[in-house]
């Protein structure tokens, strides 16, 4: 690994920069905030000529996956991104999109779903994607989202994997802020996730029907083969992580635990919320305070043994979830993490904190404040109430 | 057919490049059977680009008559209905 | 060149296979063998939801002897768009050499409802794909709903009173759009239709075909009749058969003598409930006179 100077970038242009280094054949996508500067650049690398590709400019973002579906199916290598609305408006084609085992990649500035409209970030937009059978990171930083691009690729286009892949990046927060980035050589990224034609599907020379109908008698075994192929991704994500940590320097895990081994109280999460739980958790710390928290990197599939492994040792746990999942038994991550403990034969309290929705800002001391609800558990034993509101005006 | 196959057992990404004719049958479908009259058949050749299936063809040997693959025929008529010389007859099926 | 004769469009390889589940005597099946053959085995064929898709792709067999997608109902246009994109960008970078041509089969609720955004998207920018309509005048997939393209009076499942408005005007849609070449086409026209496709087939845009399909269910006729309809929706000027090119319509196909409109009307049950209304059936007559008008098309002859 040669020395490299850092790049003053926010998350979509770090988006972008890797986009252009991994010579990306077809780019469709639609304007939405928070999304919408990743296309602005690369649009502008394909003007320039920096980046040779075809940029499709659509009238939707059904379009836009519905294009990129197709062009993925041509062998071109294909990119899309965003967020809110917009990835509602694709909801239809997501779930084909994986059903037909296409590496697309597509990266999703999180935002919060009208109404009333809102352009701050929470994950009201990707929580209904959950099922939609795609591989689901979940970034920090700029830097993570520029490496997550660059993993995903080799990914979606493994063999053994075929298929496509979000990166959610928190809107605003991490998509318009600036930090430094340490990007990798056009070489290295080229070698990296290299491209291969092996993946194009509709050939003359060798014609297949794609997506056609089916009756009772196939329609179960077809969507278990793509819902086993994300189950089976799992490994390979975690490999692919380990190797991009010894190019770069720079690997995530499929969750990010910190303080947990001896922690009595732990908050689970998922997103850019977590630097502010790593930060909170420090001075908790400091202060002699047994608290942990772990972030999930990978969403879909869900790192069960991984988390478990990071939790099995607290005796109060809080999950955060950044969406409402209105009349369910809890919210979207507490009812992924709670099934988690139960598989597990673990009966851990554990308690719901709903946070941050429409780009509300959450703070070390609402941090701190669910912590202290933790504490409480601790020495009373008892759970007050399953589900909090943190920040609302109640 | 025997067995459906298993799950790992299909191609992956809901594929399929098995040709209809090598296993659907339609002629059964039918009631009424189209017949030529090959004494008169022109071989003009509407019956053959009419043809929805398609089932109708020049037989490739022999004086290259008109023929009919009957596995495969539904029995819409159409054939007969647009020879120009009414030499198709549709007979009920037995 | 075009084709002159049957016997050049007879020869021609088949890439559409039977054994396909359409009904016996439907016209999309018709129309579907006569473009693939024009369009021969360097294509890819998208299709939109609807029967023709979900009657040939029943897994695990398949009609289509050509690479075939088929992803959603209202996005063709935009799948078709994609694969335009992809070879383009694919042949740029010498990744590829060999083009294709991208050819969609569309239902009329698939272009003129639902699918109408993407195609406009698709038409906008100007890529290179021939978009076929085939038009059987409802949603005969989910059993015979209106669509945006059923004719006047017509019945169906959710018009039983008959429709009550005019068919959207497809082709002054795609005309609209400055579409290259549009142009309307139907299979008892055999090499009218024949040239049109090759002709679509090479143009560097978008293009366009609006294709009357007579559908025996939907219609509610016997099905040796689809051909002698798909005639008659001719020769009574309801279907009028022109092209557009580069900015200018022309009649491809005169009629100097027309049938009345009963003619073709008395033979589908979609109709039956006015075969004893003259001022309905003098309606449609009067529509089809001003098709006649506009198009330049001859008086009618009883
Ligand atoms: C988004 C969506 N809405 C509705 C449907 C149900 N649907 C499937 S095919 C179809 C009608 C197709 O009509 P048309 O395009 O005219 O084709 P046809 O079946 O008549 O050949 C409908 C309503 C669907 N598949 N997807
Ligand atoms: S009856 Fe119909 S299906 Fe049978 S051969 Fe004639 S046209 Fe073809
Ligand atoms: S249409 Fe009639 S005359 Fe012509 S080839 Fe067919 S059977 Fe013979
Ligand atoms: S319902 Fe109409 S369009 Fe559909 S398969 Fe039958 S004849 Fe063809
Ligand atoms: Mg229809």
């Amino acid at each position: 690994m040669q020395k490299v100077e850092p790049f003053l970038l926010s998350g979509n242009l770090a988006i972008a920069y890797a986009i252009k280094q991994l010579n990306v054949d077809v780019v469709s996508a639609y304007p939405i905030t928070p999304q919408t500067t990743i296309i602005e650049k690369i649009s502008e690398y394909v003007a320039k000529g920096e980046l040779k590709a075809n940029f499709m400019l659509v009238e939707s973002e059904h379009s836009a996956i519905s294009a990129c579906l197709s062009a993925a199916a041509s062998g071109a290598r294909v990119f899309t991104s965003s967020s809110s609305q917009g990835l509602l408006l694709m909801h239809e084609i997501l779930f084909i999109t994986s059903a037909l085992r296409l590496p697309v990649v597509m990266v999703v500035a999180n935002r919060s779903v009208s109404a009333p409209i809102n352009i701050w970030n929470d994950h009201g937009d990707i929580m209904p994607q959950r099922d939609t059978g795609w591989i689901q990171f979940f970034v920090e930083s700029a830097q993570e989202a520029y490496d997550k691009v660059i993993q995903a690729y080799r990914i979606a286009e493994d063999k053994r994997v075929r298929l496509p892949i979000m990166v959610n990046m928190d809107g605003i927060v991490l998509s318009h802020t600036y930090e430094p980035v340490y990007p990798l050589s056009d070489s290295e990224v080229a070698s990296f996730s290299p491209w291969n034609l092996s993946l194009k599907r509709l050939d003359p020379d060798n014609p297949l029907t794609i997506g056609g109908f089916c009756y009772p008698d196939y329609y179960f075994e077809t969507r278990y083969q793509s819902s086993k192929a994300l189950e089976d991704s799992l490994p390979i994500i975690s490999k692919v992580d380990k190797e991009f940590g010894k190019l770069s320097g720079r690997s995530y895990g499929l969750v990010s635990p910190l303080k947990c081994d001896d922690a009595d109280a732990i908050l689970v999460s998922i997103g850019s919320i977590s630097t502010t739980i790593r930060a909170t958790v420090k001075k908790l710390r400091e202060k002699g305070k047994k608290v942990g928290m772990v972030s999930l990197k990978l969403f879909r599939p869900f790192p069960l043994n991984e988390l478990i492994k990071s939790i099995k040792n607290a005796k109060a746990i809080g999950i955060i979830d950044r969406a409402l999942s209105p009349g369910a038994v809890a919210g979207p991550l507490f009812t992924d993490v709670t099934s988690a403990l139960y598989l597990s034969k673990m009966s851990i309290p554990a308690v719901n904190f709903f946070v941050g929705l429409g780009g509300r800002d959450v703070k070390v001391e609402d941090i701190e404040s669910m912590f202290a609800n933790l504490k409480k558990i601790l020495k009373s034993g008892k759970i007050e109430k399953h589900s909090y509101y943190v920040g609302l005006r109640e | 057919m025997g067995r459906l196959p298993k799950w790992n057992e299909m191609q992956e990404g809901f594929i399929t490049n098995t040709l209809s004719e090598s296993i659907n049958k339609t002629g059964t479908w039918r009631t009424f059977k189209p017949i030529i009259d090959h004494s008169r058949c022109t071989k003009c050749g509407w019956c053959v680009i009419y043809c929805p299936e398609p089932c109708i063809s020049f037989e490739s040997s022999g004086d290259g008559k008109v023929v009919i693959d009957y596995d495969f025929c539904k029995g819409c008529g159409i054939c007969a209905e647009e020879c120009p010389i009414k030499c198709i007859d549709m007979v009920m099926e037995e | 060149m075009p084709f002159k004769n049957l016997k050049e469009i007879i020869v021609r390889q088949d890439f559409f296979s039977p054994g396909h589940g359409l009904c016996a005597g439907c016209g999309a099946a018709q129309i579907a063998r006569i473009v693939m053959k024009i369009a021969g085995k360097n294509s890819i064929m998208i299709n939109a939801t609807g029967c023709l898709e979900v009657s040939t792709t029943t897994y695990p067999w398949t009609a289509w002897k050509v690479p075939y997608i088929h992803v959603a109902f209202e996005n063709a246009a935009a799948v078709a768009s994609g694969i335009r994109a992809a070879y383009d960008a694919l042949i740029m970078k010498k990744k590829l050499d060999k083009d294709v041509n991208v050819v969609v089969l569309a239902g009329d609720g698939g272009t003129a409802d639902i699918g109408l955004q993407a195609l406009s998207g698709a038409f906008e920018r100007g890529d290179r794909i021939v978009y076929i309509c085939y038009d059987n005048e409802a949603y005969m997939n989910t059993g015979i709903q209106r669509s945006g393209a059923t004719p006047y009076d017509a019945w169906t499942t959710t018009s039983p009173a008959g429709q009550k408005t005019l068919k959207k005007d497809l082709m002054g849609i795609a005309i609209a759009h400055r579409v290259k070449y549009a142009a309307t086409a139907t299979i008892s026209y055999l090499l009218d239709a024949a040239n049109k496709v090759e002709k679509a087939l090479s143009i560097s845009g978008p293009s366009f075909i609006h294709w009357l399909q007579p559908c025996t269910i939907g219609w509610r006729y016997d099905p040796k009749l689809t051909v002698k309809l798909s005639r008659l929706a001719v020769k009574t000027g309801l279907w009028p058969l022109y092209e557009h090119y580069d900015g200018f319509n022309k009649l491809t196909v005169q009629v100097p003598r027309r049938t009345p409109v009963l003619e073709y009307l008395k033979l589908q049950g979609r109709f039956r409930h006015i075969m004893d209304n003259q001022e309905e059936l003098a309606k449609i007559q009067s529509y089809a006179d001003e098709l006649a008008t506009k198009f330049g098309l001859g008086p009618v002859t009883e």
